[in-house]
């Protein structure tokens, strides 16, 4: 008989920058179960709009998370927006579109940077987080920040770009694309990486949708979801093509995420082509009164937005669903079953952003 | 900064910060910013090191954690507040679930304001913690 | 940009329940569970998606009234409708696993129950 254990997972940990808790019930090195418990970031930012007006909580919204930030801003300002009918100016919702894509591959590499640290492959760790700093360099260039660049507004942004600027951009992406090929060489085809990921925490089509994966994790098991086809932002003009993988192990993750990287590279220069002149931002007269649930496609995956305004300058309520909410839930189902020194990889291959998830 | 009498290293927790400061902190140790030139080295095991460095405001889940890394880590030993939040409570001041800065549950010595804390800041405010950590050992030789 | 494919379609609680497993045997996902709090009661929002369309089934409830939980249909649902009970004090039975009120373990006792 299998001798039964409890072994707790963090809240310090060196695999992951967030403090989370798990209690992995193990029967030998076989989990068998795992519960999650969460609180240790636990802010309670979704309180603070009966204190803010809803102009100033863009900046409340953008520090729910310092990796996704730039998202989460322009997602509670689409919201707003849709509350309070306001036709955001063309040039704004490329700008925004051009920062988004700008985060989505630097999130992107810090995940690969994490995910070779969790494997011990340390030069491939800074190499992803070299490459990096291209991306923040550019955020700093353009927005005078390099994490938290507050740009979004209600109404449009607050920040242009000059055409060097976008030169700039399109510079950085290209230096970026040809310098990720040896990284994804490694990534995709290095003996080690493969048979440190591949057929492990398999998670298929079926379960993912029932259990509520989004983002990579959900596409990187076959089913082709991806928000940006709704066309909010710039999104309608642009080539976007859902990245998607079949076989839903943490060699998949990993290979959409690669791709989306060069699918994002390709999206920034092609809005910096088509961005068209004019106002970055109309005025906001009045106060929001409705209700609207605007759905964005941030790195990790869909996140919601649920705005509902009374008609005063503070808001009834705001509630954000994160893509790690939803990716929690079939996360603990691939723990199940794996062995203990694949815990912390199959963690991370969700990309949990724990700060996000619990606001 | 002159001589430096050994290499402190590090550790780093993450008391209810939205990581705008954490992944800089990460970053001052990748090859642009490369804090390792110093000698330091970022450790997971808090009973050996020298520099806590505390990213965000405290709630009741971090305190006690806060605490213990505190307690755990080999005397003499210096607190680094990164970021706005670590030193006042910043933007998330008003929040019922935070209760401040990092000083409302341990003594700090340098804070690094910030938000999010620049990593040219967070490696100017480990050089002031190296300092503060040789006065703080010479205290201790000359009590000894 | 208006998204046309969200709608809000109110049920009541006899119909709740049916309808939410009628979703899941079209294989809907489960996208959010959102509470809000309402003079005297919540209105609680559990929205699903289906390629692209997003349909929120819209429950009104008075503030002690019990609230079916969802978990026996969606196991998934488990966290938010443990935020919801801890966070606003929505009175939610069988959550499969309840956490008690011990989600986020925060000291003040359902703080989006009171505005202010």
């Amino acid at each position: 008989m299998a001798k039964r254990s409890i072994i707790p997972f963090g809240p310090q940990h060196p695999v992951l920058p967030e403090p989370v808790h798990l209690d992995l019930v193990l029967e030998d090195e076989t989990v068998v179960g795992a519960i999650p418990s969460i609180g240790y970031i636990h802010r309670g930012l979704e309180k603070l709009v009966e204190k803010k007006d809803f102009k100033q909580y863009v900046y409340v919204a953008e520090r729910v998370c310092g990796i996704c930030s730039c998202g989460h801003g322009m997602g509670y300002c689409e919201a707003v927006e849709q509350v309070m009918e306001i036709e955001v100016p063309a040039r704004a919702r490329y700008l925004r579109t051009i920062w988004m894509e700008m985060s989505r591959v630097h999130s992107h590499l810090l995940w690969l940077g994490l995910l070779a640290d969790a494997m011990g492959f340390e030069s491939l760790f800074m190499e992803s987080w070299r490459l990096r700093e291209k991306i923040l360099d550019m955020f700093d260039a353009t927005t005078g920040g390099r994490i938290i660049f507050s740009v979004n507004c209600v109404g449009g942004t607050l920040k242009d770009m000059d055409r060097d600027m976008l030169a700039g951009i399109c510079r950085a992406a290209d230096e970026i694309e040809q310098e990720i090929h040896p990284v994804m060489e490694t990534f995709l085809r290095d003996y080690s990486v493969q048979s440190r990921l591949k057929g492990l925490g398999v998670l298929k089509k079926d379960d993912a949708v029932l259990l509520g994966a989004v983002g990579p994790m959900l596409r990187a098991s076959g089913e082709a979801y991806d928000v940006r086809m709704l066309g909010y932002e710039a999104y309608g003009d642009l080539d976007v093509e859902p990245v998607t993988a079949q076989d839903g192990d943490c060699y998949s993750r990993c290979r959409v995420r690669l791709y989306e990287i060069l699918q994002s590279l390709r999206l920034i220069r092609q809005a910096a082509e088509k961005i068209p002149d004019g106002e970055i931002a109309v005025p906001v007269k009045g106060n929001p009164k409705g209700e609207y649930f605007a759905r964005i496609e941030q790195p990790r995956g869909e996140a919601i937005y649920y705005v509902k305004g009374n008609g005063t300058k503070n808001l009834d309520r705001f509630r954000l669903r994160t893509p790690t909410t939803s990716n929690i839930p079939p996360m603990v189902e691939l723990l199940k079953g794996c062995q203990l020194a694949d815990v912390p990889l199959i963690i991370l291959t969700i990309d949990p952003c724990i700060s996000c998830t619990e606001r | 900064m002159g001589k430096m009498s050994r290499s402190p290293w590090l550790l780093h927790y993450d008391a209810s910060s939205c990581n705008g400061c954490d992944i800089e902190v990460l970053d001052c140790l990748t090859p642009k910013y490369d804090i390792e030139r110093f000698g330091i080295i970022n450790t997971g095991d808090p009973f050996q090191a020298d520099i806590l460095l505390i990213t965000g405001g405290v709630n009741s889940q971090t305190e006690p954690v806060v605490k213990q890394l505190y307690s755990q880590m080999p005397s003499p030993k210096v607190v680094v507040a990164v970021g706005i939040c670590a030193c006042t409570g910043g933007v998330f001041k008003e929040c019922y679930n935070i209760r401040g800065g990092i000083d409302t549950v341990i003594p700090v010595d340098v804070y690094v304001p910030g938000c999010a804390a620049r990593p040219e800041s967070i490696i100017d405010g480990v050089v002031k913690a190296v300092q503060i950590l040789d006065q703080k050992r010479a205290a201790q030789n000359q009590e000894a | 940009m208006t998204d046309e494919k969200s709608v809000i379609r109110p049920v009541d609680k006899a119909e709740f329940l049916p309808a939410v497993i009628r979703l899941k045997k079209d294989r809907w996902r489960l996208a959010q569970i959102c509470a809000v709090r309402i003079e005297n009661g919540y209105e609680m929002s559990y929205s699903f998606c289906k390629e692209y369309q997003l349909v929120t089934l819209r429950l009104v409830t008075e503030t002690e009234e019990p609230v079916p939980s969802i978990t026996q249909i969606y196991p998934c649902a488990f966290l938010q409708e443990n935020e919801a009970a801890e966070l606003f004090g929505v009175p939610i039975e069988e959550v499969d696993p309840d956490y008690h009120h011990k989600l986020y373990r925060i000291d003040a006792e359902t703080p989006f129950k009171e505005k202010g």
